[in-house]
């Protein structure tokens, strides 16, 4: 299958705290095809941003640790790759967008070195040309007056702004896999907008490849093409988005989308999802959901679910579908 | 007459907050960054009112000015017919005991070295009521009002998650028995899934001893749900103020168009959004005329030469904006 860019197959990121094990990511699968816009939706905790770092191992180790799984791109494992090799992809192959603008920029360089940064890294351009391509990528991103942003310092720019120098700073090297891990979550709703049309120019005119990380499953419809809901560590639904929001199965996912507060409607009380996501260190045996699910039956404590495919592409791992 | 005025809890009458910029080794006075700059607006007994903006419109400040957490530069604000803003210390403690904040992030708003029990039993040992036996009891009865088990109260804050804590914000306002309680951004720090229990917490409370709210929120989903009536701002004045339902389904604005339509939602996927241009200006030097003319979709040439006036277009509904001059 060339279709699928990147294949993740039951991995599993655990942190050896003082404390104990957190299994912060248990026996995630999915695949990134080619163009597609994948999200990953969960809430706090649910180990979307650990599969991310997982897979350009970006995240401290010790104590975390991938102890087993596979990534599979181009031909490589890259839980298996050596760190010299992850320096080369990282960046280059696969780039990423952090969620807090702010602490992802160092604050005593200029917009300007940070982009040409990685750059010089990776393609050994001369000065002009690096520092073209930097204003080139930075008015793509809808920013005025590029050669004169390349001398600022990130406190001179505001939230969006630095929103938009991430993302160009994450395309300086054409990467063939973008992942954008809460790019919406810390700004303003109009600037919100402004972020995702970016996104969705991104996939019509590079045809990105993006896994897209967030909580709000309104910001999943407007713009992924599927969506991997987790929860617990683990992948419990993947779904084309318009049947995760049509027709979902899990649970979790109907608790999450019931609970959302819509503003086409007002009524009175809202639906909820009882209790409160689990402590990491104490993940609930079988289904790590079903202390708060609402249909739960008496296996659901006793025994993982396995995935269950509903149709081709739609695959969930709950009890109520074996 | 008399009547109608008691009706009103609070009245807010061109309250304005500037914070002084000073520059140079004498601290030059260079400008002003005005957060709040003439705000008018009332409050009845039991109303939710939903303020919404993004961030840096001021509406943070206009929260803290009203209990006098932020001393106004000018302006009135009248509780209970009553203007705060000449109260000495004694009248703001008795301000302060029926007007109570809850905050955006439970973690910062609670003390990690004190028992929840003790940071919600505070405010009564402060206004000195009851004896120790009695507050104890109180502080039990917040907890399970809340939905936590009074046998919390001997932990410490970061034995409870995010959404419990902030129940403790809850219950630690809900103490002093006020009668308006400003809420910044209460839910938006938590997950989806604990925000639904909060608001639906908030309304119940809000049902039970019929309490106003100031709601400040930048999510018009959470607002659509919870206010009567909603408030816009935008750099610091109000551009748009009416009831909920019209302002959702009649915006008038092009600030709040826009702000409507930029909200995702799965409902109406393919609907024609209005993309804003740029960002919030910087408040220190704000544009001309009407100050969001520079990202207007409608702008006219008036806009930025004369700053409208916020006008009743139809009964109840405010609009400030040159499109809808009085004929």
């Amino acid at each position: 299958m060339n279709n699928v860019i990147l294949k993740v197959s039951q991995l599993k990121t655990y942190f050896f705290t003082r404390r104990g094990v957190v299994k912060a990511v248990d026996g995630v699968e999915f695949e990134l095809r080619r163009g597609e816009c994948l999200c990953l939706v969960g809430e706090s905790g649910c180990g979307k941003t650990v599969t991310a770092l997982s897979i350009l191992r970006l995240f401290d180790s010790p104590p975390g640790k991938i102890v087993d799984g596979q990534i599979s791109y181009d031909s490589l494992n890259l839980t298996k790759c050596s760190s010299k090799q992850m320096r080369k992809i990282r960046g280059k192959d696969i780039a990423i967008v952090f969620q807090e603008a702010q602490s992802a920029l160092n604050p005593v360089l200029t917009i300007g070195d940070q982009i040409t940064e990685q750059i010089k890294l990776h393609l050994s351009l001369d000065y002009n040309r690096t520092r073209d391509r930097a204003m080139t990528l930075l008015s793509e991103m809808g920013i005025p007056s590029a050669e004169r942003v390349m001398s600022y310092y990130p406190h001179q720019l505001s939230g969006g702004m630095k929103q938009r120098v991430l993302i160009a700073m994450s395309l300086s090297c054409d990467p063939q896999i973008l992942i954008a891990d809460e790019p919406t979550t810390a700004v303003d709703v109009t600037i919100k907008a402004q972020i995702l049309d970016i996104f969705r120019e991104l996939k019509a005119k590079r045809q990105m490849s993006t896994i897209f990380i967030t909580h709000d499953l309104a910001v999943v419809a407007e713009i992924g093409d599927r969506a991997v809901v987790m929860y617990g560590g683990k992948d419990v639904e993947t779904a084309p988005v318009s049947e995760i929001i049509s027709t979902p199965r899990h649970p979790y996912t109907i608790g999450l989308i019931d609970c959302l507060p819509d503003t086409s409607k007002s009524t009175g009380r809202l639906t909820s999802i009882p209790g409160t996501t689990p402590n990491p260190l104490e993940m609930p045996q079988g289904c790590t959901f079903h202390p708060r699910c609402p249909r739960v039956m008496k296996i659901c404590s006793q025994q993982e679910p396995p995935e269950t495919a509903i149709s081709k592409e739609h695959k969930v791992s709950c009890y109520l579908y074996t | 007459m008399k009547h109608k005025v008691n009706h009103k809890l609070l009245q807010i009458r061109d309250l304005k907050k500037y914070y002084p910029v000073t520059a140079g080794i004498f601290s030059r006075h260079v400008g002003d960054i005005k957060a709040v700059d003439g705000v008018t607006f009332d409050i009845s007994e039991g109303e939710i009112i939903g303020l919404v903006g993004e961030s840096g419109c001021g509406k943070s400040t206009l929260g803290k000015t009203i209990p006098r957490l932020e001393e106004p530069t000018s302006g009135k604000i009248l509780y209970r017919g009553t203007d705060v803003t000449g109260l000495d210390k004694k009248g703001l403690r008795e301000l302060r005991r029926e007007i109570q904040l809850i905050f955006q992030d439970p973690d910062a708003s609670l003390d990690p070295r004190m028992t929840v029990g003790d940071s919600i039993c505070e405010p009564l040992i402060i206004h000195n009521i009851g004896d120790e036996k009695k507050r104890m009891h109180r502080v039990a009865d917040l907890m399970e009002q809340v939905g936590l088990e009074s046998g919390q109260a001997n932990l410490y804050p970061h034995e409870f998650s995010g959404g419990q804590k902030q129940r403790i914000g809850i219950a630690r306002a809900l103490a002093m028995n006020p009668r308006l309680i400003i809420a910044d951004e209460p839910v938006s720090a938590l997950d989806v899934s604990i925000q639904a229990q909060i608001l639906n917490l908030m309304m119940d409370i809000q049902e039970k001893f019929g309490l106003a709210y100031l709601f400040i929120a930048h999510d018009l989903s959470v607002i659509r749900h919870m206010a009567h009536r909603v408030v816009i701002m935008y750099l610091g004045k109000i551009v748009e103020l009416s009831n909920k339902k019209e302002l959702f389904e009649r915006p008038l604005h092009p600030y709040t168009e826009a702000l409507l339509s930029a909200v995702p939602s799965f409902k109406h996927k393919d609907k024609d959004r209005i993309l804003l241009r740029g960002d919030v200006p910087s408040p220190l030097n704000p544009p001309s005329g009407c100050h969001f003319h520079p990202r207007c979709h409608r702008v006219l040439p008036i806009c930025s030469q004369v700053e409208p006036e916020l006008a009743e277009l139809s009964k109840g509904h405010f609009v400030s904006c040159h499109l809808y001059k009085s004929s």
